[in-house]
């Protein structure tokens, strides 16, 4: 299994490696696209391979393969590993197939792009696939640490590609920051735990923390800590604010990132250490509350938003929350499972929503309109997806959804639940709205020549279709791969969910089926859409927090670089300068200055060898 | 004339002939000083195997006059080849070697 693990990593990490090291291939822009993409097809084929036995009735045992990274003499050394179980192999899989997917349809879709910067384009592609893979297959904390930080890079590079634009910058920066707020909190409970346990390793922090080796204060804060960072990562509020801004970024990278698989990651290493998050009540706790909390901000945000991208954006968020509080509520399987037809359809979205990008040339859903004809299979991507996010049978998301919420259910957490049903509802009602106005409804841009996009664009959408209508199936495999019992849920929560999203849909279809007709910001709900336009208002907060940072601390911290610390070098060189500006005046090349030296310094012998 | 007396002269000697190299400007003076410690060194040598009955020390005299003599050959010789060069005779002049 090792050769095969370190294939998957290979891959990308080769296809890196070339596009990076070989300026020639980066700068010729699409033979160095057909790299990045063979790199992921080598991983996507060794994941897939790697991933096969797991979803046996009899699957193997979990395997670890470790080497010493660094040898700490008294205490144990620091591994290298990979964990290859389940639930790792299986999210590879995941990660590798969008990734494949994602960079296919960048191919048609980035084509308007320069040689030079496609190649750029696809070398992070392949940095960020590396990094995630290596982030889903790491055996340790600090090594997941590593590639979530690597990850993080990856975004930033990619949310940023177009870094002329001064939003693009400003997003990407916003992104870097938020996540890095939250990764803090992570690097603090990697040190936490590790101080505790001694020990890095999952297996072994499971064991330890199982036995009572583990300070509860110690457990509890170090899971705080990483909770930290998955909330950075996936979007939690309050430091959900990254997630819509990072829409800046090319629009498959969204689909990739901002949907399927970085956003994935902290919910992933949640579900990584559910047997932590088992014995810390407490944060288990802050853990599925403000996943509810984020599900129900998210959908709020998305109702008002006429940004396509954004409202995907605001969904995700919402979706995260929904895995959270699955995770929080001790259902990690079901999170898993929404998490990977999440991932599928969510992706599908933002294909689609690319595709109408690129017909339409604008974000702005009222500016789209009558796709269905013009647009047929980019319309039925967008719809099968809707149908999936909306949770509307038999698409892979009601199942998902209905695990979700009998987790919640099974967690007895009975308010909680009726908020997460409430919110099905609300999501079935912002992608009908989305759906129905730009794909139906009569807007400016609908007298516009659009047509479906080429080949390279309409095959990922299309494949990625499949799962999202039908991994529904999937529920017991999936269940199997975690290890999680199987759980049968009452009979009245998919009757629930059901209800909650066809009336949604339906509340979407009555408001929104003439198509070009916004909800007017006016009557006693005006303040409450004004807020939701403004998204709450959170954002203004980091703003104002990352201005007075940047204005107060880091110049105060500018100042005391340049002046203390630099200073103090700059006062050293200047000090030797004078100094030998003033003692290069002995060696004058005169001969007798040099003899009045020799001079004295008998002198000196001498009343050193018989005066004193 | 005892032996301290006769090292008395020799110092006397050393003392005039290193104010004269520190002091002098010209380049055949300061030889000539340089020369009046040689002779001062010798006869201290010479005084201390006199008056100790040491011949080794007579014998070593004679090798420094010997020394001497060719060092001052030499001197003179860079000298002369200073003095080709106009106005180089002066020893301040002579500052090439301040690099």
């Amino acid at each position: 299994m090792l050769p095969l693990a370190l294939t998957v990593l290979a891959g990308p990490l080769g296809a890196l490696a070339l596009i990076g090291l070989v300026p020639p291939l980066r700068r010729s822009g699409r033979p160095a696209a057909f790299v990045a993409i063979a790199g992921t097809a080598v991983a996507l084929m060794a994941a897939a391979a790697l991933a096969a036995p797991f979803v046996t009735a009899a699957p193997p045992a979990p395997a670890a393969f470790e080497l010493v990274w660094m040898p700490l003499g008294t205490v144990p050394a620091i591994p290298f590993g990979l964990l290859v179980d389940g639930l790792s192999a299986s999210m590879a899989v995941l990660v590798a197939l969008v990734a494949l997917l994602v960079q296919v349809y960048s191919l048609a879709y980035m084509a308007g792009e320069p040689p030079s910067s496609l190649g750029r384009y696809f070398a992070y592609h392949a940095l960020f696939a590396f990094a995630m893979l290596g982030l889903v297959l790491a055996h340790n904390l600090l090594q997941t640490y590593v590639c979530w930080e690597l990850v993080g890079l990856g975004s930033y590079l990619l949310i940023g590609f177009w870094f002329d634009r001064p939003a693009a910058g400003r997003a990407a920066l916003k992104a870097f920051w938020t996540t890095r707020l939250g990764d803090v909190g992570f690097a603090l409970g990697i040190v936490v735990l590790w101080s505790a346990a001694g020990t890095f390793t999952f297996a072994e922090l499971f064991a330890k923390a199982s036995s009572g080796a583990i300070a509860g204060g110690a457990l509890t804060l170090g899971m705080l800590g990483i909770y930290a960072g998955a909330m950075g990562k996936s979007a939690q509020a309050p430091l959900h604010v990254w997630l819509p801004d990072a829409m800046e970024g090319p629009t498959p990278v969204s689909a990739l990132i901002h949907a399927a698989t970085m956003v994935a990651a902290g919910v992933y290493l949640m579900i990584r250490v559910a047997p932590l998050l088992a014995l810390t009540p407490a944060v288990a706790e802050a853990v599925f509350v403000i996943g509810v909390a984020t599900a129900l901000l998210g959908a709020s945000m998305a109702l008002v938003e006429r940004d396509l991208k954004r409202i995907l954006a605001h969904s995700t968020v919402s979706q995260l929350g929904f895995m959270m509080a699955a995770v929080g509520s001790g259902g990690a399987a079901a999170a898993y499972f929404h998490l990977l037809t999440h991932g599928f359809f969510k992706a599908l979205l933002f294909l689609a929503a690319g595709s109408l990008i690129h017909a339409f040339h604008t974000n702005d859903i009222f500016s789209m309109g009558r796709a269905v004809r013009a647009m047929p299979v980019t319309s039925a991507c967008f719809a099968a997806g809707a149908l999936a996010l909306a949770g509307i049978l038999p698409a892979s998301g009601f199942f998902s959804k209905d695990e979700v919420l009998a987790a919640v259910l099974a967690g007895g957490h009975p308010v909680g639940f009726a908020i997460l049903v409430g919110t099905a509802a609300l999501t079935a009602f912002y992608i009908g709205r989305a759906l129905l106005i730009a794909l139906v409804g009569a807007g400016s841009g609908a007298s516009r020549e659009a047509h479906d996009p080429p080949p390279a664009m309409t095959a990922p959408m299309l494949v990625l279709a499949v799962p999202a209508l039908a991994f529904g199936i999937a529920g017991p495999t999936v269940s199997r791969l975690v290890a999680a019992p199987e759980e049968h849920a009452p009979v009245v929560v998919p009757i629930l969910g059901t209800l909650a999203a066809l009336g949604g849909a339906a509340a979407a279809w009555v408001a929104f089926r003439r198509g070009a007709l916004e909800i007017r910001a006016r009557g006693p709900l005006a303040p409450l859409i004004r807020a939701l336009e403004r998204r709450w208002y959170l954002d203004a907060p980091f703003e104002w927090g990352y201005r007075v940072l940047h204005a107060g601390v880091f110049r105060g911290i500018a100042w005391l670089d340049r002046y203390v610390v630099d200073g103090a070098v700059n006062a050293l060189a200047w000090g030797t300068w004078g100094a030998a500006g003033r003692l290069r005046a002995i060696q004058n090349g005169r001969v007798q200055d040099a003899l009045y030296a020799v001079a004295a310094g008998l002198v000196l012998l001498a009343w050193l060898a018989w005066g004193a | 004339m005892t032996a301290p007396a006769l090292l008395l002269v020799a110092s006397a000697l050393f003392s005039i002939g290193l104010f004269g190299v520190l002091a002098r400007r010209h380049a055949i003076a300061v030889l000539l000083s340089i020369e009046l410690m040689f002779n001062a060194v010798n006869l201290a040598v010479v005084t201390v195997a006199w008056s100790r009955g040491w011949l080794a020390g007579v014998v070593l005299a004679l090798f420094g006059i010997a020394i001497t003599v060719a060092e001052i050959a030499v001197g003179l010789a860079l000298v002369l080849l200073a003095s080709r060069m106009p106005g180089r005779v002066l020893l301040d002049e002579l500052s090439e070697l301040d690099g």
